[in-house]
């Protein structure tokens, strides 16, 4: 019984909540979904939402660095935002480091970090120098 | 030690079973009244099991109760398959060792999650893990 997760567009951010308990099978879909989302819609940025996750276990922690290598493939930062404290405690025991995967407490400083790692990367956000 | 009420017996044959288990095992940790924290790495390892016995062992079945030892309270899950079972238990429980594609941190990062770790295993027989979770 395989379910989708909705993925949502925001400008050039893709961004998904993940707001159910997903069976591995649902977990590997969103994987799938999401590298063809990201070259489909040139996105340059992938927000994971995981606030109302319960737990993460090693095939989720899997799916979430896989995520964020695949979309830095194809030029897409991922951020994961909202982790709860006792899912990082937890996370830590259970040995994942989850390196290589950026986080942000919420989803307002997860935007901030990527609109940062878009203008670090195209300069844009480069202050005028005053002379 | 005596059982107390809430046991549940689930069979694990399919990927929704794996997320039945925590669901269930979650219940168990809150009727016990562990921690916020102590639930969340019982469920993470009752997960990581069930789905060992699912992949692994080709399916089987978890049973899961409250448990009492004097005045303390605990969660107390076993996971039982009849599949290939495990031939060198040492290097299955070292981090990073995966017979597939797994990371291998299932069995080892379980076993650090939980208060008591016992695993059973008989090549070609099958293999029994029981874990526990104390409340404090
Ligand atoms: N119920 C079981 N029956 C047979 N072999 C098992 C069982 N549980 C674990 N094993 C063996 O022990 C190894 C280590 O298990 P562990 O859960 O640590 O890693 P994994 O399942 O391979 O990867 P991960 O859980 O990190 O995705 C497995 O690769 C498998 O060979
Ligand atoms: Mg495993």
């Amino acid at each position: 019984m395989s379910e989708r997760v909705p993925i949502l567009q925001i400008g050039d951010i893709l961004l998904v909540s993940i707001q159910t308990d997903l069976d591995d099978q649902s977990v590997l879909n969103l994987q799938d979904d999401l590298a063809a989302r990201v070259v489909e819609s040139a996105a340059h940025g992938v927000v994971i939402d995981i606030s109302a996750v319960e737990i993460v276990d090693s095939f989720v922690g899997r799916m979430l660095a896989t995520i964020a290598a695949i979309s830095r493939m194809l030029d897409a930062e991922t951020v994961v935002v909202g982790m709860r404290p006792a899912v990082a405690i937890t996370l830590v025991e259970l040995g994942l480091s989850l390196g290589g995967v950026s986080t942000a407490l919420n989803l307002d400083l997860g935007l901030r970090l990527l609109e940062r790692a878009r203008g670090g990367r195209d300069g844009l956000t480069a202050e005028p120098t005053a002379s | 030690m005596t059982v107390e009420a809430g046991e549940g017996l689930l069979p694990i044959v399919a990927n929704d079973d794996v997320v039945r288990a925590r669901q269930l095992v979650r219940t168990l940790a809150q009727d016990c009244r562990l921690s916020l924290v102590e639930q969340t790495k019982l469920v993470t390892a009752a997960s990581e099991l069930a789905r060992n016995t699912l992949v692994h062992g080709g399916g089987g079945t978890l049973r899961g109760e409250l448990i009492r030892n004097g005045l303390r309270r605990g969660v107390q899950v076993v996971f039982r398959d009849s599949g290939p079972g495990i031939a060198d238990l040492e290097l299955a429980l070292t981090d990073g060792w995966s017979s597939g594609t797994g990371m291998g941190l299932g069995l080892s990062g379980s076993r650090r999650l939980v208060d008591e770790f016992a695993i059973e295993s008989e090549p070609g027989r099958g293999t029994t893990v029981t874990i526990t979770k104390w409340a404090r």
